[in-house]
């Protein structure tokens, strides 16, 4: 038996087919997946995110310690609430997770990471704040609601209500609290949104006002191809600790400057970027007929590159298109060993859909 | 629920099995089958002229989650496929006993079809799986 979000039981009840997902019992969809995907690429879905973690850094010392323990670089956010999308590495330069961290204040910040790395994040968090006097602290109390698509916003502020008002001008990737509350313009959809946080106990009456406000709830599958359309990676499948960001096609999240900030992992990374980075990670789209899957082969005139590391069908563009991890000589064309077929692929850059729209 | 034809046979791993007028039985994946699997987006059916014995992985039903092959529930061979799957594979969720039919073989044996799994005893494995 899964842990269970505090919203479980109204999955259950809304007819969800439920999975483990990182040692949770998570709806994968409702229904159907692809109209999940397409409701949120055209109107409004929701999703339980309460599995992932939400992590509170207090203390003087919090931006110090985020400097030292991110790859990004916190000091990059000036304005109150504004968030960064950063890795968290090891001393090679291996991910130990990808996270978002916002600036909530100049002693307190706020992190969401992974569901399936919590304890693991953890763990590293308390070796990495050594000497750092800051206090680390899981928001377990909290639930997590995205609400993602080119309507989510206008129709969740007819339930959030005075909140709403002061929503109005929250920017792209800005994060605002309303008492117990806390509303964020990020997701991980390629579409506009809100992922809002609340007391686990009043998630359930927002949840269902949200139905009641047409929003459909959409399960972990479609969350998954809308992703991967919007070209964002998935901890797990795409990077871990065995690759490091400039393999995993993340190395706009490094912050080299300023050069004397010696942030985990920038010695390891630095030495790779000068010797060249012998794998990246790159977009697939499928030319012939079929569907890309992960740890399928990548070929080039008949010698293996590379492996797909997330691959499906997108229901946005109605072909099937992946990230894979390849040589880093790799040209526009290749094939891709499908059972016992091996079936021609082009090399892309993602995002492959976003905002509603096929980018490619 | 699912729906289980009564005229039809089935396999544990979730084929249906039609006898057509002239003996070659047509075969499919049951509606259980589709549910599970959710929204199908590719099909590779078999060729015509193909030789299965029973039990062979004859054809490969992709929906947006995975890869699913499915299995040739008696020996014989292939003598026709459903060639509308290529562009159009979500007919075997909107009709996986008629339209979403995917090949036809004649058995090397007539009684084959005798021997597969009657409707009660599918219901039953269907039930037993859902509980």
């Amino acid at each position: 038996m899964g842990k269970k979000t505090p919203l479980h039981d109204l999955h259950v009840s809304l007819g969800a087919k439920m999975v483990d997902f990182g040692g949770w019992d998570m709806p994968i969809t409702y229904g159907s997946q692809i109209e999940e995907h397409h409701q949120v690429r055209n109107d409004a879905g929701m999703f339980d995110v309460s599995h992932m973690t939400i992590v509170d850094i207090r203390g003087k010392p919090a931006r110090d310690f985020l400097q030292h323990l991110l790859a990004n670089d916190v000091a990059k956010l000036r304005d109150r609430g504004k968030a960064l999308y950063s890795c968290m590495l090891d001393e090679q330069g291996g991910v130990v997770d990808d996270l978002i961290v916002y600036y909530l204040d100049d002693d307190f910040y706020r992190m969401v990471i992974n569901a399936g790395t919590t304890e693991k994040d953890l763990a590293w968090l308390n070796i990495q704040a050594t000497g750092f006097e800051v206090d680390i602290r899981p928001r377990k109390d909290f639930a997590m609601i995205a609400v993602q698509g080119p309507r989510a916003r206008e129709k969740a502020d007819r339930v959030l209500g005075e909140m709403a008002t002061e929503l109005k001008d929250l920017g792209v990737f800005f994060m605002h609290d309303y008492g117990d509350m806390a509303v964020s313009r990020t997701g991980y959809t390629g579409e506009d949104g809100y992922e809002i946080m609340l007391p686990e106990d009043n998630a359930s009456t927002l949840w269902l006002q949200l139905l009641e406000a047409e929003i459909k709830p959409c399960g972990l599958g479609a969350r998954d191809t809308l992703r991967l359309e919007a070209g964002m990676n998935l901890y797990g499948a795409d990077m871990d600790e065995t690759v490091t960001p400039l393999e995993s096609a993340l190395g706009w999240t490094i912050a080299w400057d300023p050069a004397d900030r010696d942030f985990v992992g920038r010695q390891a990374l630095q030495a790779q970027r000068e010797q060249g980075v012998k794998k990246k990670l790159v977009g697939l789209l499928l030319e012939d007929k079929g569907v890309l899957r992960n740890h399928q082969k990548v070929l080039v005139d008949g010698q293996e590159v590379g492996e797909i590391t997330s691959g499906s069908f997108a229901p946005t563009l109605g072909k099937s298109i992946a990230f894979a991890r390849v040589d880093a000589g790799i040209g526009e064309h290749c094939q891709v060993q499908v059972r016992n077929k091996q079936l021609n692929a082009r090399v892309v850059k993602p995002p492959f859909a976003r905002n509603g729209k096929a980018c490619l | 629920m699912s729906n289980i034809p009564t005229e039809l046979r089935y396999t544990s791993s979730h084929e249906w099995i039609k006898r057509e007028e002239d003996g070659t039985l047509t075969i499919g994946i049951t509606d259980h089958a589709q549910k599970l699997l959710g929204d199908l987006v590719y099909v590779e059916v078999p060729e015509e002229g193909v030789q299965f014995g029973e039990g062979d992985d004859c054809a490969v039903v992709e929906s947006v989650k995975a890869a699913s092959d499915v299995y040739c529930p008696v020996t014989g061979e292939v003598v026709a496929s459903n060639e509308a799957l290529a562009d159009t594979p979500e007919l075997l969720n909107t009709d996986p006993y008629g339209e979403g039919w995917l090949f036809r073989m004649r058995p090397d044996d007539e009684t084959a079809f005798d021997n597969l799994m009657d409707a009660d005893a599918y219901a039953e494995l269907v039930e037993s799986e859902e509980h």
